[in-house]
């Protein structure tokens, strides 16, 4: 019942904030509707498909998880800056009323993102089929990653730092590593290896396996986007515990 | 039973001693404030009262539990007005109080209830539907004793409850405080000596982490031999007269 009432708290908090609601749910839409217009502009004796809708609509769902992180991170900073948080410490809450109740409304907001976000790219082109609700689930499932940096954040910094780093640092290095916008395995080398080590280029990966119906295909790049997330939301509960019982 | 009793309380920050063997009795009803130059050491007691720092050593029992050993008890028992106002921004009035009320475990009906005494007590009915972040300096400070009061905490912890209250709406704060006196036991931080004047029951003065004297307002007049209440503070706080 806490963490219901403390994520009803926490939903609403980011919804009535319409910059949220601008990079949440419209800027992946736009980016979707300006990549496929540059897209219908590349003359087809190119025989470039980086921008075919098969490809940029699994990048713009992940890109749209990014900003799970600047939420999460955002609002929990402002709850420690602000003392409220220090009001709930007092509470009879636990950690994992805390942790839950901070993820559930992220997992919320990228099932809706999710799904407008591939919605539209049925309008494009996209193959309306039952994969485009499997990577609905694939997308919720590589946005723990982002939700535990975005907790992470919060934890440790201010406002203006989380915005730094999860608002402006993350989404480029999300953009540029995952393959969302540069041919990375046409680039290959060091670059290539890089981005292989990462999970970014591995969540797109995973949901363009999903929407190809490869459903095996899946398996080792949500491995490697899961084995991050499994260490990050460690590092996280911890530097959330160490903020809860006052330890630093 | 006392409400509040501590035993060579302390709390040290790597070579800093934040609290220093604090041995202190609280009565139930009792209104106790405590006062100390910034940095003495009340705050850090409030917080290891309140559960939300662990003391290094020593011990506090709320209400006949014991801070280290059953921390979800006395939190059930307790609330806070932190010294900033903590509010949920993007939430309105209503709904900031009743998500505290859920917290404490207080189900959908009991809450709205309790949100409506308090909207009463606090003169917040005609703001509450607005949001939090749009309400003056005062309302917002009364909204956050408001959310402290709505659990029904036996015991309440009001950390400069007046900080940038105007004269009017310091005033209206007190004679609330002052109904709730011998209801619910209350520890008062502030910077206010008429304040503590107009509401203590009792004082504890600390300095550098160790609590230096306690007693009435005239008893620590008369154990340092002045008149004010502001220089017995000063020559208890280890300032000079």
């Amino acid at each position: 019942m806490k963490i219901y009432i403390f994520s009803k708290r926490n939903l609403k908090e980011i919804l009535r904030d319409p910059i949220n609601l601008f990079f949440g749910l419209a800027f992946p839409l736009v980016l979707l509707f300006l990549l496929s217009v540059i897209n219908a502009n590349i003359p087809p004796e190119a025989n470039n498909p980086m921008f075919e809708i098969n490809n940029i609509a699994p990048g713009m769902a992940v890109f749209g998880t990014v900003f799970m992180a600047l939420f999460a991170g955002m609002l929990l900073a402002k709850d420690r800056s602000s003392s409220f948080l220090i009001r709930l410490f007092t509470s009879p809450m636990s950690a994992i009323d805390f942790l839950l109740g901070y993820t559930i409304p992220m997992l919320i907001m990228v099932v809706v993102q999710a799904t407008i976000t591939l919605v539209t790219a049925c309008i494009f082109g996209l193959p309306i089929n039952v994969n485009i609700f499997l990577a609905v689930f694939v997308t919720v499932l590589s946005s723990f990653l982002f939700i535990g940096i975005g907790l992470l954040c919060g934890s440790i910094m201010n406002e203006k730092a989380v915005g730094g780093i999860c608002g402006a640092l993350l989404t480029n290095v999300t953009g540029w590593l995952s393959g969302m916008f540069i041919p990375i395995d046409l680039i290959g080398g060091g670059f290539q290896t890089v981005t292989h080590i990462l999970p970014f280029y591995h969540s797109i990966k995973a949901i363009k396996a999903v929407l190809a119906g490869d459903l095996i295909a899946i398996l080792p790049h949500i491995g490697i986007v899961f084995a991050y997330t499994i260490v990050i939301y460690f590092i996280a509960i911890l530097s959330f515990r160490k903020t809860m019982y006052g330890d630093n | 039973m006392n409400a509040i009793t501590t035993s060579n309380l302390c709390k040290i920050y790597g070579e800093h001693i934040a609290v220093d063997n604090l041995n202190l009795s609280i009565g139930q009803g009792e209104l106790f404030s405590l006062l100390g130059v910034n940095g003495a050491g009340k705050t850090t007691t409030i917080k290891m009262l309140s559960c939300l720092i662990r003391p290094t050593s020593g011990n506090a029992t709320i209400l006949g539990d014991n801070v280290n050993e059953k921390p979800q008890a006395v939190k059930q028992k307790v609330n806070i007005s932190p010294q900033e106002i903590a509010v949920g921004s993007n939430l309105s009035v209503n709904e900031n109080m009743e998500l505290i009320a859920g917290l404490y475990g207080q189900d959908n009906k009991t809450a709205k209830e309790s949100a409506e005494k308090m909207a009463m007590l606090f003169g917040l009915e005609s703001v509450l539907k607005k949001k939090a972040k749009h309400l003056s300096g005062g309302m917002q400070r009364r909204l956050s004793i408001a959310m402290a009061l709505i659990s029904n905490p036996e015991i309440l912890y009001l950390d400069e409850p007046t900080l940038g209250l105007d004269v009017l709406a310091r005033r209206e704060l007190w004679d609330t405080i002052t109904t709730l006196k011998g209801k619910v036991t209350m520890i008062l931080t502030t910077h206010y000596l008429e304040e503590v004047e107009a509401l203590s029951d009792r004082v504890g003065v600390m300095s550098s982490g160790k609590l230096t004297a306690v007693g009435t307002v005239a008893e620590l007049m008369e154990y340092t031999g002045t008149n004010k209440l502001e220089d017995a503070f000063i020559v208890l706080a280890g300032g000079v007269l």
